[in-house]
């Protein structure tokens, strides 16, 4: 084929000419640097929503004890806290974070295909979390209108930042979805067009995979989000009634007429739902590599898994009135809804399955990635279950809005991604720095992080059952909640606290590791995956040197009988497989 | 291999390696017109999903329907004769005959568009003037953010399509300009086809 | 290795939790014990799975750690293992949906004999309507809504003539009989959830929603609103009381219709004015208070807020907690206004007195005192402090700095507000902590002082 990606293009002159300081870490289009200005960007502003899951928890724990927090700072806190969590961090972490470090280097390109639009995409991510944060500093603060932003409520004066935060929370996610659009069509135009010879689609590691659903997913689903952010901002600022019916606030008739409110909640959803696979189907993707890498077997059923994936990703937008059975919908709607999220469960369970079978017979590595990338399947295994709970139409009727469902959606979306987003940092960080992270400091890490959220979130659902509703600043006086409930709380916002605390371990192993951890050549783990396979460990810009890899085999040749490694990286030749009616002179190229 | 052989192929068995040189691609052209193609596919659902909350909000009984001046007639020609032209000069491109006439079609094309934008700034002033302001009614808010989203997506291009004339003025052949032209063009055609698509919802109803 | 045990670890902890956790479902009081039945259902199917999917994967993590010399096997994929799985996945789908899906189909078709009433909220109240003798509820308008017509029933409606109006959030409904619940909001979005009888939905602006249960069992359950409503999401509080019909008739009896209650005399605040004699003693001759004998000035205050309090120290609502010193002095004064149309008339009479100034006797930093306010306290006063009939909440402005002092230490201490009966109060409970200690306090009363 005559056409040349942009990525290959006679660059080889400049690929290693020496750069400024700004052009190489600032202004820089290498793939690699933005990732990881993205992935720290969304970490630093994790820390800011983790923050405010400390002061809700405060609240919840020991009530009317702390004097940084007022009704309103609460509802604020716990709109910003699941905003934040949801979009600003994970969201632009595994696509702007990982999808930018691995897609190029999975696929063996040596670039996105855009670099400068790479580029802008962070910058515009930046600007989003800027103008997001900047809501904590003007009248009224950020919006306590809680992460769906359910008008009527969301801009009438009963609200916490309806005067400005609103507006500003609005123009932020505008801006982020130009900068997600901006990085998406390069994802996955990236993955389309500028694999390696030889890396077919069935030949791609399942991050890959994961990360380009995921990516499509965005691209269908965050237009929802921005065509009911601008008709909210019309009716906030131009008085339109898209949205907002013949209401009174506060004694007084307000100027809208006929809108609908449930209209909004559809179109919020329509992003909504599929937005908890734009965050799950990643984490799918990299804990299959980590584990498969470290249970040093291939992954179990990769086909299927891979169907899977794209299943999971359509079903998605079919499911998303699920969140709206107690909404004032039509009824009959249950129906439907609750047909379609239970059948998502079957390919959901699938992957599960194949996970842990892919642990059968393995031979497996205990350390730091793998503990997390199991943890995980643990504790999606008990989200993934809970959600049958809700997504049964008539069990949602006494759950819904309750905190069962704040556990439900933590345990699913909060923890287990989290625990990969870690299993990903631990596996990966050789790859970025050249350093090995400290075994010990990371084991304790998992530790804390893992049995500390479970002891937040099991308790959790009971509160549910137990009827206690979610988004209250207190819970005041009932008939129905004994005393129990409140010490129970206490306990969970100790476990909180723990685990919040416990993540400097993750911080100090980070730096530490930077300047003291051991080499780590570049393949630590024996690993097939072309990014391992870089002739430079970080890889240089241009990521290849002067050839790009030629693709021979799948990503998950691991112990393959009678080779005499247990693993063949993907740009070996030859053919080594069980079949075996081939002689196996050939003897394996030794990669450095 | 068929999309389908590829997706149900069993990638643990081993192919001998395909040969060739570039790297693997799904679709056989540029990349960049493959991400023009997937971003006019993002836009779609924007005005799909715009069109659908359209329909919806006018069963709920206060709609009153607008009338449409006839001003949008004229600026719908405007839009036509700028998409011809960019097709005029994409085809001429592809041959690189008269080099002076692309240059003349495509800005000529832009100029248009320009107008059309400048045409809908005065229809929505008409309407303002007549007391249909955006908050009047569901209506006519509809017409302004459908409008105004469509004007909007053809800002963007234009500002494409200014970098690309100023390039073409500023060389002597086409060469660096081609693929800019075909981006240009497609995304007008895509333009054009949603006004009509969106002209004949608004004057419909 | 450590791992594998602390996998069986938390599946058995998780399972004991389950059977030794005392927090469950609240006993159920309405028909729909097929919900309950469904969830125990899902309950044994998922908590199966749960059990045996982890203690699969610890038995793996265990029997395939790395051991020096072992080699994992090569398998790609089992098809017919993963399609078994799968099917046996989607049974045990089918067994959970199915149920879920005809229980779901009683819950939407209403049964004909189910008697209608209605829930109205608004921000952070509820309020209920039942259908008069004509069993047929009248229309409503939000544009109707006013002082006088808190319901926005349609005046020209004869249906709505009859409707019996609760202005308070308690309601009864009769035990045994199917009623529907008709949900409609004023302002935002809320939800009518009782958990004892399983059902929720929104109450959405705009449009009515439904719901329907027969209450099983007599007794006082708490309504909460479960969608987020704003500030106030989480003290908008109500009470349902299941009743015998004899019960549930009497109650019905006593509350007023809309005819009543739009027919209701103007009060008489010359009659007032004589019954205010009494109060005048300590309260002052204009309603403008006196420290020296703990009487908060009065003038300035909406009559409606004056009616419930007096009511309330009547009913001992108010001024009966044993530390609410000055409370215990008002409850006899107030008694002796001896019927509701002498409370009208008083209330009346001081609503229309003079408004006369009250000297500040506290200091603080009033810039604070308004970040606090506007932020917690505006909701309902006002930003302006005037208050509103439609939130329940009286004027603060140019009131006695020092009475709202005590008060709102008596809010925070439930010395005032805790009563079951004080509709409101118990916001004020909860509300008044958003002035943590005595320096915010301050500062939000001297806020309130600057006001005009």
């Amino acid at each position: 084929m005559a056409y040349v990606p942009l990525a290959d293009q006679d660059h080889e002159h400049e690929l290693h000419d020496p750069h400024t300081f700004i052009t190489k870490y600032v202004w820089s289009q290498d793939h690699k640097v933005i990732a990881i200005q993205y992935g720290g960007t969304a970490i630093l502003v994790g820390l800011v929503a983790l923050g405010l899951s400390v002061m809700m928890r405060l609240q919840l724990g020991f009530p009317d004890t702390f004097s940084l927090i007022d009704p309103s700072s609460y509802y604020q806190a716990v709109t910003m806290h699941g905003m934040i969590m949801v979009v600003y961090l994970l969201t632009a972490l595994f696509l702007g974070g990982f999808g930018n470090y691995l897609i190029p280097l999975m696929c063996g390109a040596r670039d996105m295909v855009f670099p400068f639009l790479n580029m802008l995409s962070f910058w515009f991510y930046l600007l989003s979390v800027l103008i997001l944060l900047s809501s904590f500093f003007v009248t009224g603060g950020p919006t306590g209108a809680g992460w769906t932003l359910y008008p009527p409520q969301t801009i009438t004066p009963g609200t916490p930042g309806h005067e400005t935060g609103i507006l500003l929370m609005l123009i932020s996610l505008g801006v982020f979805i130009v900068a997600f659009t901006m990085g998406g069509l390069n994802y996955v135009t990236t993955v389309l067009q500028a694999r390696s010879r030889g890396l077919t689609m069935m030949r791609l590691p399942l991050s890959v995979w994961g990360i380009l659903t995921a990516t499509v997913l965005g691209l269908f689903a965050f237009p929802a989000l921005l065509v009911s952010a601008i008709m909210m901002t019309f009716d906030l600022m131009l008085g339109t009634s898209f949205f907002m019916p013949a209401i009174m606030a506060a004694g007084e008739q307000l100027d809208y007429n006929g809108g609908s409110p449930i209209l909004f909640q559809h179109l919020f959803w329509f992003f909504g739902h599929p937005e908890v696979y734009i965050v799950a189907l990643p984490a799918f993707g990299l804990v299959s590599d980590v584990l498969s890498t470290h249970a040093r077997k291939n992954i179990f059923g990769y086909r299927m898994m891979v169907w899977a994936i794209v299943a999971i990703g359509g079903l998605s937008f079919v499911v998303w009135a699920h969140h709206m059975y107690v909404s004032g919908m039509n009824p009959y709607f249950g129906f439907f809804f609750a047909t379609t999220t239970l059948i998502i469960a079957v390919p959901t369970a699938l992957k599960v399955y194949n996970w842990v079978l892919t642990l059968w017979e393995g031979d497996i590595r205990l350390n730091t990635p793998m503990l997390f990338a199991i943890g995980f399947i643990f504790t999606f295994i008990h989200g993934g279950l809970t959600g049958l709970f809700l997504g049964n139409v008539v069990i949602d009727l006494p759950l819904s809005d309750t905190y069962f469902v704040v556990a439900h959606f933590h345990m699913v979306m909060g923890v287990s991604p989290v625990l990969v987003v870690f299993a990903a940092l631990y596996h990966w960080y050789p790859k970025m720095t050249g350093k090995m992270m400290n075994e010990t400091l990371g084991k304790l890490h998992f530790w804390c992080t893992f049995l500390g959220t479970y002891a937040i979130y099991l308790p959790m659902h009971y509160l549910g059952f137990l009827g206690v509703p979610r988004r209250y600043y207190a819970m005041g006086s009932t008939d129905f909640i004994p005393e129990s409930a409140q010490a129970l709380n206490a306990n969970i916002t100790l476990a909180a606290l723990f685990v919040a605390t416990a993540q400097v371990l993750f911080f100090i192993n980070v730096f530490w590791s930077l300047k003291n951890g051991k080499p780590s050549g570049g393949n630590p783990w024996g690993a097939t995956t072309l990014e391992w396979q870089t002739p430079d460990t970080p890889p240089k810009h241009g990521n290849w040197g002067k050839d790009l890899p030629v693709v021979h085999r799948w990503a998950y040749d691991y112990s393959v009988p009678g080779y005499p490694q247990d693993f063949i990286p993907q740009n070996v030749a030859g053919d080594f497989g069980v079949s075996d009616d081939h002689d196996h002179d050939d003897a394996p190229a030794k990669h450095a | 291999m068929s999309f389908y052989k590829q997706v149900t192929s069993k990638p643990w068995e081993y192919q001998a390696p395909v040969p060739g040189s570039g790297p693997e691609t799904v679709f056989g052209s540029e990349s960049e017109k493959i991400a023009l193609t997937l971003f006019l596919v993002v836009v779609s659902v924007i005005f799909s999903l715009l069109t659908v909350t359209y329909y919806l909000r006018m069963d709920i009984g206060d709609w009153v329907p607008l009338s449409d001046p006839s001003m949008l007639w004229f600026n719908t020609g405007l839009l036509v004769v700028s998409s011809i032209l960019f097709q005029y000069s994409r085809t001429k491109a592809q041959g690189e005959e008269n080099v002076s006439s692309i240059k003349l079609a495509f800005f000529v094309g832009g100029v248009c568009a320009v107008l059309f934008v400048g045409g809908q700034l005065f229809v929505w002033q008409q309407l303002a003037s007549n007391g249909l302001g955006v908050g009047s009614n569901p209506s006519s808010a509809f017409f302004y953010l459908l409008t105004g989203m469509h004007g909007l997506h053809l800002v963007g291009g234009l500002w494409v399509w200014s970098k690309t004339s100023l390039r073409l003025f500023g060389s002597t052949d086409v060469g660096d300009s081609r693929l800019s032209i075909e981006l240009c063009t497609t995304y007008w055609h895509f333009l054009l086809v949603l006004w009509v698509l969106l002209f004949a919802v608004l004057a419909n109803t | 290795m450590a791992i594998a045990v602390v996998l069986v670890l938390l599946v058995v902890g998780s399972v004991v939790f389950h059977f030794a956790s005392p927090w469950w479902f609240t006993p159920l009081a309405s028909n729909w014990g097929t919900i309950d039945f469904t969830i125990n259902l899902t309950f044994w199917v998922t908590g199966a799975v749960f059990v045996a999917v982890n203690l699969f994967m610890a038995y793996c993590v265990y029997r395939f750690r790395h051991k020096a010399g072992h080699k994992a096997v090569y398998e790609p994929e089992n098809a017919k293992l993963e399609i078994g799985l799968s099917a046996v996945t989607a049974v045990g789908v089918i067994a959970m949906l199915a149920p879920g899906l005809f229980v779901w189909a009683t819950f939407v078709t209403v049964p004909e004999e189910a008697t209608e009433y209605e829930v109205v909220g608004q921000q952070w109240q509820w309020s209920f309507r039942y259908p008069g003798n004509d069993g047929v509820l009248g229309t409503v308008d939000t544009r109707h809504i006013s002082e006088a017509n808190p319901f926005g029933i349609n005046p020209e409606d004869p249906n709505g003539q009859d409707d019996i109006l609760v202005k308070d959030p308690e309601m009864y409904l009769p035990v045994g009989k199917p009623v529907k619940a008709l949900l409609r909001s004023k302002d935002v979005l809320h939800n009518y959830t009782v958990p004892q009888f399983r059902v929720k939905m929104d109450l959405v602006p705009g449009m009515v929603t439904y719901l329907w249960f027969t209450p099983t069992v007599v007794g006082s359950y708490d309504i909460l609103c479960e969608e987020l409503c704003g500030i106030g999401h989480h003290v908008m509080r109500g009470k349902v009381v299941v009743a015998e019909q004899a019960d549930y008739d009497a109650w019905l009896s006593r509350q007023p219709t809309y005819a009543q209650l739009a027919g209701m005399s103007a009060p008489n605040a010359a009659a007032g004015q004589q019954q205010y004699a009494v109060c005048a003693s300590c309260h002052g001759q204009q309603g403008e208070g006196n420290p020296a004998l703990n009487a908060p000035k009065l003038n300035g205050l909406q009559s409606w807020y004056i009616e419930r309090q007096l009511k309330y120290y009547q009913q001992g609502v108010r001024g009966a907690h044993p530390d609410d010193v000055y409370g215990r002095q008002m409850a006899p004064m107030a008694s002796m206004l001896s019927t509701d149309e002498a409370v009208r008339n008083v209330a009346a009479y001081i609503s229309q007195l003079p408004v006369t100034d009250a000297p500040a006797t506290v200091s603080g930093n009033a810039a604070n005192g308004m970040s606090i306010y506007n932020a917690n306290c505006a909701a309902c006063h006002g930003k302006d402090g005037k208050g509103s009939w439609a939130t329940d909440a009286p004027n603060l402005v140019g009131m006695s700095d020092w009475y709202a002092y005590t008060q709102l230490n008596n809010f925070k201490a439930e010395i005032r507000g805790a009563h079951s009966d004080d509709d409101y109060g118990e916001q004020m409970v909860s509300m008044a902590t958003a002035m943590r200690n005595e320096e915010q306090l301050n500062d939000v009363l001297s806020y309130i002082n600057s006001l005009q």
